[in-house]
């Protein structure tokens, strides 16, 4: 019986071990699929990293180097090359490696932080035929960064998230032309700074509104088609545009690698697509822990950082049978709202709540209402489905409180 | 003249907007913290930014590397192209100094590899 499982790796698998262990555990075996700690940091070698953490900006080696030292000096076990097979929902992990073989832990506790992947080609349905060229901006990301190759030399990017906005930067300093970046919504996904120095600083063109609606090219792709969209996102027609080009880098977005997760039985949010979780980010199964992007999308580490820190001190406390004082609210959204993690409190204490908002508002009151009355409201001059907004829920709040709804007032 | 900006250093990324008056900075507004008022007073006179990349090793595998300041903004061109012609040594540990002293800058390894 080991105490503490932890499934990845990565940022939120090794800010859930520090925590855990800074908690007073000292069983803890982080289990990890690649063939070295750090997750998709280590790929993302642009600075930006760190700013809220550590209070100096990083690249993403540096960040996840940070905590692979605590890691190392803390004396945490981690077996590398490892792949989890499947968790059962009475905690005990088969996984499979080439050394041990395939084998069993069973966990007193388990945190789940195997990130997230991305969307795909297949998810998009773009016509045309499937020639050599075609990459998601990670697998691209992975190519230049990690393994030195360049994908090609003439570039469209289509979805304009931030893994598409820093590769179109980094396509232009290594010397490919980055002729449009492609956004279905009238606004970027992205981070204001990254269209500033990703794509204004190259003159790369931003087309808000467009899409691919045609892939050319037998063996190699030779172009793309684009359309604007109407407010239906249907192309309209007569806009089609013809841009060669041999590179296509699909940044469409992530999905929260929750495989292992259903095979528990663990309930899933349907819009975040991971698991429904309480404020120690724990599971519809006691004793299961989730955190980072496989519970939801992160726009910044120093927040997966933040999210994996309670769920380690969470499981810390489960596993010495420390418990609150318990209480059961149910945190409702109004669909400008698209959700919060958590989803419900059952422990009273200060809760900070994370959420997204479903499109861009300027002038807004967010509200947390409980039986119709506001308890809570800020005020904040833009929200954005790119940026992750928080509420601090203080313990003296949630006193006799069984439903909060969390509501945007747009003014 | 007004100048609008998108401040870079933060993922906050306030719009800045900046008076100036003959290239010289009269008063910057839209910035929520001082580094917003400093940014944008480098961005209207002598625009920086730091550089990160690749670099080969000795036996062909990629090293990350950042410029451990940022350069001018005009030398991201050139600093590329140096950093395109260097080889690393191995083993090499996160803050090596893998090229000294460009454009006012050292670049530096952000990763470490081990020698085989």
């Amino acid at each position: 019986m080991t105490d503490l499982v932890i499934i990845g790796g990565g940022p939120a698998g090794m800010s859930a071990a520090v925590a855990a262990y800074e908690s007073g555990i000292r069983d803890i075996l982080i289990l990890e699929r690649d063939d070295s700690l750090g997750g998709i940091l280590k790929q993302c070698i642009h600075n930006g990293f760190g700013l809220h953490k550590f209070g100096e900006e990083l690249t993403g080696p540096e960040y996840a180097w940070k905590y692979e030292q605590r890691v190392h000096e803390l004396g945490i076990e981690y077996k590398l090359n490892t792949m989890v097979l499947s968790v059962s929902p009475d905690k005990v992990i088969t996984a499979t490696n080439t050394e041990d073989g395939i084998f069993t832990v069973e966990a007193k506790a388990i945190i789940l932080a195997m990130g997230c992947r991305e969307r795909s080609k297949g998810a998009l349905n773009i016509a045309g035929s499937r020639p050599a060229g075609i990459f998601s901006a990670g697998t691209a990301q992975k190519f230049v960064n990690m393994e030195g190759y360049m994908p090609g030399k003439e570039v469209v990017i289509l979805g304009s998230g931030d893994i598409g906005l820093i590769m179109a930067r980094r396509m232009t300093l290594e010397g490919a032309k980055v002729k449009a970046v492609c956004e279905l919504m009238p606004y970027s996904g992205g981070l204001a700074r990254n269209i500033e120095q990703c794509l204004n600083d190259f003159d790369i063109p931003l087309r808000l509104s467009h899409t691919v609606v045609q892939i050319h090219g037998k063996e190699r792709l030779e172009g793309v088609t684009i359309a604007k969209v109407d407010e239906r996102r249907q192309p309209i027609a007569e806009t089609r545009e013809f841009i060669p080009c041999d590179t296509l880098l699909l940044s469409v977005g992530l999905i929260p690698e929750n495989e292992l997760s259903l095979g528990a039985g663990i309930d899933l949010d349907p819009v975040t697509n991971g698991p429904v979780v309480d404020q120690d980010r724990q599971t519809c199964i006691e004793g299961i822990y989730s955190c980072g992007n496989v519970l939801h999308v992160h726009d910044l580490v120093d927040y997966v950082s933040e999210e994996a820190e309670i769920a380690g001190k969470s499981a810390a406390e489960y596993i010495s049978g420390m418990s609150g004082e318990k209480t059961n609210i149910t945190l409702k959204t109004d669909g400008k709202i698209r959700y919060t993690v958590p989803s419900k409190i059952t422990s009273k204490k200060d809760v900070k709540v994370y959420f997204r908002v479903a499109d861009v508002y300027r002038n807004v009151k967010i509200n947390v209402l409980s039986g119709g009355e506001v308890i809570f409201s800020k005020k904040k001059p833009k929200v954005a489905p790119g940026e992750m907004e928080t509420v601090m829920l203080k313990k003296d709040m949630l006193e006799n409180v069984s439903e909060l709804s969390f509501e945007l007032e747009v003014m | 003249m007004k100048r609008a900006l998108t401040c870079i250093v933060c993922p906050v990324g306030c719009s800045l907007e900046v008076e100036l008056d003959g290239g010289k900075v009269m008063s910057v507004t839209g910035n929520t913290c001082p580094r917003g008022a400093k940014y944008a007073e480098a961005e209207c006179t002598a625009p920086e930014r730091t550089v990160t990349s690749t670099v080969r090793c000795t036996d062909g595998r990629i090293l990350s590397v950042k410029t451990d300041r940022p350069i001018p903004k005009e030398k991201v061109a050139e600093c590329m192209k140096i950093i395109n012609n260097a080889i690393a040594p191995l083993p090499v540990c996160v803050g090596d100094v893998i090229i000294k002293d460009i454009f006012g800058s050292n670049v530096i390894a952000t990763k470490n590899i081990n020698a085989l």
